[in-house]
C-alpha cells in the first residue's frame, strides 16, 4: 500500500502539486489521469523519489519514504519496478542484458539462475526471438514489453508505469494494458499507472485519481466514472462524442445488468 | 550568457562527494571500470599515436631551423625535442586533444542517458548513479591517460628522430647522444603530475555537464561543447599553475 499525505511541490513560484492525498491499493491498477500539465508526472516522480516533495509524506507500507536519506531508501527502491514513457532501456545492452541488469546488480543468484529468471520474465511478456537484439533494433511495443520484463524481474511490490500507451497503435496498447493488469493481479503488486488514454481508463482502472491543475479533483473506479457528475472530469473523459456515446451505452448496460441481477435475486428468493 | 561560477562549482563538488558510497555490487563496478578503460584508453590510442609522431617530427625540424649558430652542437636538437615533449607537448597537447575526444564522449553519453531517463531508471533500482556511472570513468581516465602520455612522449621522440634522419638534419647517432645529455628524471615526475591532473579534469568536468543535462538533443550538444571548452581552459590554467608550483 502506498499512502500520499498532503503532497505539495512547487517549481519557483509555480505550485504544481497542491495538497494531494491518496491511497494506492495493492493488487489493483491505480490510475492517475489528467490533462497535460496537471501534475501527474510530477506526482509519480515524487512517489518514486526522483523529485523531493516540498511538504507532505509518501508512505510505503507505513514507512515514511520522504524522510529517508538515499541509503535508507535503497531497500524500498529495490521493491520498485518502473516502466518509463520511452521505456528507458540501456542502449548499449541487448534485450537480455537489460533484463538481467537488476539481477546482476542486486541478486545473489548464480549465473544459470539469473538467466532462467530472465527467460521467465521474457516469456511472461510474450517476447520471443529478441534476446540478442539491441533496443534500437526492436519496435516501440517490444520496448515496452522489455521494460515491463525488466521492471518485474526482481519481483517488485510496487510497479510504476508512466504513459504506457504513448506512441503505440491501439491494438498494441490494449495488449500492454492487459499485460500490466494481469501482472498486477498475478503478483499482487501495487501498480500506479500514469495515463490519459481513455481505453486504459475504461478497461484497467480499478482505482482512478483525476488530477486537475495540481489538485486531486476526483477519485473512484471505472464504473463510478460513468455516473460521475463532476463537470471537470466529464469534460476531460468524455470530451469527444464517441466517448459520450460509450458512456451512455455503458450506463444502459449497467442498468440492464443491475435489473437482471435484481430479478434473478428476487426469483431466487421466491 | 550568465555564468554562475559558484553555483556550478558547488554542484560539481557535491557530484564528486556523491560518488563516494559503498558499491552495490563490486563485480559490476569492476566490469564498468574495465569497459571504460577500453573506451577511454584503447579508444584514444590511435589519435595519440598520430599526434605524438607529428609533434615530435615538427619539433625537430623547427628546432633545427632556429639553431643557426655553428657553435651549438646538433645533439642539442634532440635534447630540446626530448625536454619539450616530456615537459609540455606530450602531457598538455595530448590531453587537450583527449579533452575533445574523451570529454565529448563522456558528456554526450551521460547526457543521452539523462534525457532518455536511463539514469532515472537506475536511480529507481537503488543504484548510486554518480558512483556507478561517473566513478569508473574518472578512475579509468586516471589509469589510462597517464599511460597514453608516456606512450606519446616515447613516440614523439621517435617521430623526431625519424624526421631528423629523413630530412638530413641530424644523424641517428647525434640524436641518441643528445637524448642522453643532461637528462633530469624530475621532468618525468612533472609530466606525470600534469597527466594525472589533466586526466581528472577531462573526465570529471564532462561528466558533470553530461550528468546534469536537462532538455533534449540540442542541450546534449551544448553540454558537450561547454564541457570540452571548460576542460581545455582548465587544462591551460592547470598547466601554468603546475609549472609555477613545481618548476
Amino acid at each position: 500500500m502506498i499512502e500520499l499525505k498532503n503532497i505539495r511541490k512547487s517549481f519557483g513560484d509555480k505550485e504544481i502539486l497542491k495538497d494531494v492525498s491518496a491511497n494506492m491499493e495493492p493488487g489493483k491498477t491505480n490510475l492517475i489521469i489528467g490533462a497535460s500539465g496537471s501534475g501527474k508526472t510530477v506526482l509519480m516522480k515524487c512517489m518514486v523519489g526522483l523529485m523531493k516533495v516540498d511538504s507532505g509524506t509518501v508512505l510505503y507500507n507505513g514507512q515514511d519514504f520522504t524522510a529517508m536519506d538515499d541509503h535508507e531508501k535503497k531497500p524500498i527502491r529495490q521493491e520498485i519496478g518502473m516502466l518509463f514513457q520511452g521505456s528507458a532501456l540501456f542502449d548499449s545492452m541487448t534485450v537480455e542484458q537489460n533484463i538481467m541488469f537488476p539481477l546482476d546488480m542486486f541478486s545473489s543468484m548464480s549465473y544459470r539462475e539469473r538467466r532462467k529468471r530472465m527467460q521467465e520474465c521474457l516469456d511472461r511478456v510474450e517476447l520471443k526471438d529478441a534476446n540478442k537484439k539491441f533496443p534500437a533494433e526492436i519496435s516501440g511495443g517490444m520496448k515496452k514489453r522489455v521494460g515491463i520484463a525488466r521492471a518485474i524481474v526482481l519481483n517488485p511490490k510496487y510497479l510504476f508505469v508512466d504513459e504506457p500507451n504513448s506512441g503505440l497503435d491501439p491494438q498494441t496498447s490494449l495488449i500492454i494494458d492487459k499485460l500490466i493488469k494481469d501482472i498486477t493481479v498475478e503478483y499482487n503488486i501495487t501498480t500506479v499507472v500514469n495515463t490519459h488514454d481513455m481505453n486504459t481508463v475504461m478497461e484497467s482502472g480499478d482505482h482512478i485519481i483525476y488530477m486537475h491543475q495540481g489538485k486531486k479533483q476526483w477519485e473512484g473506479s471505472n464504473e463510478d466514472i460513468i455516473f460521475s457528475e463532476d463537470k471537470l472530469l466529464n469534460d476531460f473523459i468524455f470530451a469527444s462524442e464517441f466517448f459520450q456515446d460509450i458512456k451512455e451505452m455503458r450506463k444502459l448496460e449497467m442498468f440492464r445488468d443491475k435489473n437482471w441481477r435484481a430479478k434473478q435475486a428476487g426469483g431466487g428468493n421466491k | 550568457m550568465e555564468f554562475r561560477f559558484f553555483y556550478h562549482f558547488g554542484r560539481y563538488l557535491l557530484m564528486l562527494k556523491g560518488m563516494f558510497s559503498r558499491p552495490e555490487n563490486m563485480r559490476m563496478y569492476w566490469k564498468e571500470f574495465m569497459k571504460q578503460c577500453v573506451d577511454i584508453g584503447l579508444g584514444s590510442l590511435g589519435i595519440v599515436v598520430i599526434i605524438s609522431l607529428f609533434l615530435g617530427a615538427v619539433t625537430t625540424v623547427q628546432t633545427a631551423y632556429q639553431l643557426v649558430s655553428g657553435f651549438i652542437p646538433k645533439s642539442t636538437i634532440a635534447q630540446v625535442v626530448r625536454d619539450t615533449l616530456i615537459l609540455e607537448l606530450a602531457p598538455t597537447m595530448v590531453c587537450i586533444v583527449l579533452g575533445g575526444v574523451v570529454g565529448s564522449k563522456i558528456a554526450s553519453e551521460l547526457g543521452n542517458m539523462r534525457i532518455s531517463e536511463q539514469i532515472d531508471a537506475q536511480e529507481i533500482m537503488g543504484i548510486n548513479t554518480k558512483a556507478y556511472l561517473i566513478g569508473p570513468k574518472i578512475l579509468a581516465a586516471l589509469v589510462t591517460i597517464p599511460g597514453l602520455v608516456v606512450i606519446a612522449a616515447f613516440l614523439g621522440i621517435f617521430g623526431g628522430l625519424e624526421a631528423g634522419k629523413m630530412s638530413g638534419i641530424i644523424s641517428h647517432e647525434e640524436f641518441m647522444q643528445g637524448l642522453r645529455q643532461s637528462f633530469d628524471g624530475y621532468n618525468v615526475f612533472f609530466a606525470l603530475s600534469k597527466a594525472y591532473t589533466y586526466s581528472f579534469i577531462i573526465s570529471s568536468i564532462p561528466a558533470y555537464y553530461g550528468y546534469n543535462v536537462t532538455g533534449g538533443a540540442l542541450e546534449i550538444g551544448r553540454a558537450s561543447t561547454t564541457a570540452v571548452v571548460v576542460s581545455c581552459v582548465l587544462i591551460l590554467f592547470a598547466d601554468y599553475a603546475l609549472a609555477a608550483l613545481l618548476l
